[in-house]
């Protein structure tokens, strides 16, 4: 066996042969250990958190939960229901008010602006939201809406809602339309259709699952937001009954109050809810991945 | 939608059929003036995009400017937040969102940084790469409200029985002078470690992607071991994006809100040991908005502002940062 003291050697030249004792090779084993435990390490947590939903949550799974109203504190029995159907308002909200301005200046960047000025202007608002604390849009929406109307709404949380998702659907509606071959662009001109032709009928059909791909992502994160909701729709322990101007319930908030509450039925009710929560987020998920695979797959 | 019949001259062929199918036609008055409409409608909601920026910055300002003028910088230096007295400072929230982002940073950066290795430097299975990628995105998929939840009911119950002895043993560190008795800055910054993982770890991960094969081949070719290769030659090249990685991480956990407030114990003052309890700005904002009187909403205002600065500037800086490190590798490919 060569290592790399061989006494012909008058100074120490590497080794071309391999050797398992060799220093170099062991610290290099020892290094890829390390490396791959810490990583399973950095897995753990997220199967922790699965663990807890599906044993603690999943308990108390049964028709009730989706069809009863919150519990006062103390009282035992109920569900989550008015929670569940009001973070689908709040969101149904945000949508309406978020996807039109999403997807339009999508279109604007990726087939009007693309690189002049205004546009990079129109892209750097994008990223700086995207990084913005969410929050922040619950700051803006108690600021712009629940002073201006003077009490706490469903309208005030879908505002909230909809300045987070903007940016989500915008930059990868973006990518899905700049991704759309300029042939198919060009053939629709030669044909002699108009440009809005060419965006409304080629363009856009073509970009579809990526553009539903961002619309899935910005849903899923926009549900699982607690933050913008807390003092803008704030909670209610009844159903919403088609008044955005009043307060609404929803899983997230449910989730904060219970987590605090020194009844374990509450906090029994809070780890079902993140069940509910975290299974809408993770569908939507699904839902986005499997969309995206088309486009591919043709 | 009546098309003119073109009239020409003798030579050119006919083409008035082509014009009469549906495929093939100049466009009509409507259909251009539709064309014009929705162009202004797509700039117009491009610029609709930035207003809304400006006007969340200016909302925030607005309502926060009568805290401004009230307060000035001493509200950036005092240590008091009592509504009673309308006395406002938010020195101990600053120090509390940089001590718990600080811990999240170097837990969660080590972390990611080392699984961004494992999943770019070819140790696993392509196909393993790709699950565990989308395992790691789960992790950012999860609400935080219920990152809060687990870490009440499963991080501070295990972090107590481990840190009981560390405590008794060095109380006398300022690290440790105090004991875990529930939520606090160690229980929040851990589990902000794990929300600022796959941020971390897929911006790095695509820093180290874009490195070109060539140099680790010429390393390889040298002699090198993977490691000697990693460290000396991947590292040190993607090292721009990886600092970039950390800085958008950094972003993240300064604005991050449910998970700390949950988890760091709102407590208006602020104690160097890690087992005392805390608070950010962002849990501030998040326990005293839905209860705040007119005075306090405007100093919350103000609290706001301080953190849309902050988080603004870093990404800004995180952006720049990506920008440069991905464009001065663009020579080597």
């Amino acid at each position: 066996m060569i290592t790399d003291s061989e006494p012909h050697a008058s100074k120490p030249v590497l080794s071309l042969s391999y050797s398992v004792t060799n220093f170099r090779t062991l610290m290099d084993r020892a290094l890829t250990m390390f490396a791959i435990l810490l990583s399973l390490a950095a897995l753990f947590p997220l199967f922790s958190v699965l663990y807890m939903l599906i044993v603690r949550g999943g308990a108390l799974i049964s028709p009730s939960l989706f069809s009863e109203l919150t519990p006062g504190a103390g009282m035992e029995g109920g569900g989550i229901g008015n929670a569940l159907l009001g973070t689908l308002v709040v969101v149904a909200i945000a949508s309406l008010l978020s996807l039109p301005l999403g997807l339009l200046s999508a279109i604007y960047l990726a087939e009007y602006g693309t690189e002049s000025k205004a546009a990079v202007v129109v892209r750097f608002a994008g990223k700086v939201l995207t990084g913005m604390p969410s929050i922040l849009a619950g700051v803006f929406a108690y600021a712009a809406v629940v002073v201006t109307l003077g009490s706490f709404s469903a309208l005030a949380g879908g505002v909230a809602m909809a300045v987070l998702m903007v940016p989500t659907v915008m930059l990868t509606a973006e990518q899905a339309l700049l991704a759309v071959p300029s042939k198919m662009k060009m053939a629709a001109l030669g044909m002699g259709a108009t440009r809005t032709q060419m965006v409304l009928r080629v363009v856009v059909p073509t970009a579809l699952p990526g553009i539903l791909t961002g619309v899935m992502l910005a849903l899923a994160r926009a549900m699982g937001e607690t933050a913008p909701l807390l003092f803008t729709a704030l909670f209610s322990d009844y159903w919403f009954e088609g008044n955005v101007r009043a307060p609404v319930a929803s899983l997230a908030v449910l989730i904060y109050n219970f987590s605090g509450s020194p009844f374990p039925h509450l906090v029994k009710l809070a780890w079902a809810a993140s069940l509910v929560l975290v299974s809408l987020v993770l569908v939507l998920n699904v839902i986005a991945q499997v969309v995206i695979k088309r486009p591919t797959e043709q | 939608m009546a098309n003119p019949a073109p009239s020409r001259s003798g030579n050119t062929p006919d083409l008035s059929g082509a014009f009469r199918s549906r495929i093939a036609r100049p466009p009509s008055k409507w259909q251009r003036g539709s064309d014009i409409a929705f162009r202004w409608v797509a700039h117009a909601f491009g610029a609709g995009v930035v207003l809304l920026l400006l006007a969340v910055v200016i909302e925030v300002m607005r309502h926060a400017s009568s805290a401004i003028g009230a307060y000035g910088l001493s509200f950036l230096t005092g240590s008091v937040w009592d509504a009673n007295r309308s006395t406002f400072g938010v020195l101990p929230h600053i120090v509390g969102t940089l001590y718990t982002s600080l811990i999240a940073l170097v837990i969660g950066g080590f972390l990611g940084i080392t699984v961004a290795l494992v999943l770019s430097q070819g140790f696993l299975h392509r196909r393993w790469e790709l699950v565990m990628k989308n395992v790691i995105e789960l992790l950012a998929a999860i609400p935080s409200v219920v990152y809060g939840l687990w870490g009440i009911f499963v991080m501070i119950p295990v972090l107590r029985a481990q840190v009981a002895s560390l405590s008794k043993q060095f109380g006398n560190f300022p690290l440790f002078s105090t004991s875990l008795n529930g939520p606090g800055i160690l229980p929040a910054g851990a589990v902000l470690a794990i929300m600022i993982l796959p941020t971390v770890t897929a911006i790095s991960r695509e820093a180290m992607a874009a490195v070109p094969p060539r140099l680790a081949a010429a390393a390889y070719g040298l002699g090198a071991t993977r490691w000697e290769v990693i460290f000396k030659v991947t590292l040190p090249t993607a090292a721009g994006g990886i600092f970039g990685a950390l800085v958008l991480g950094l972003g993240r956990a300064f604005g991050e809100t449910m998970a700390l407030a949950m988890l760091v114990g709102n407590s208006n003052s602020f104690g160097w040991s890690l087992f005392s309890p805390g608070n950010t700005l962002a849990a501030l904002l998040a326990n005293h908005f839905p209860e705040a009187g007119a005075i306090e909403v405007s100093a919350l205002m103000y609290a706001a502002a301080v953190l849309l600065s902050i988080t603004l500037v870093l990404n800004v800086i995180g952006s720049l940062i990506m920008q440069r490190a991905t464009s001065g590798l663009r020579g080597l490919k």
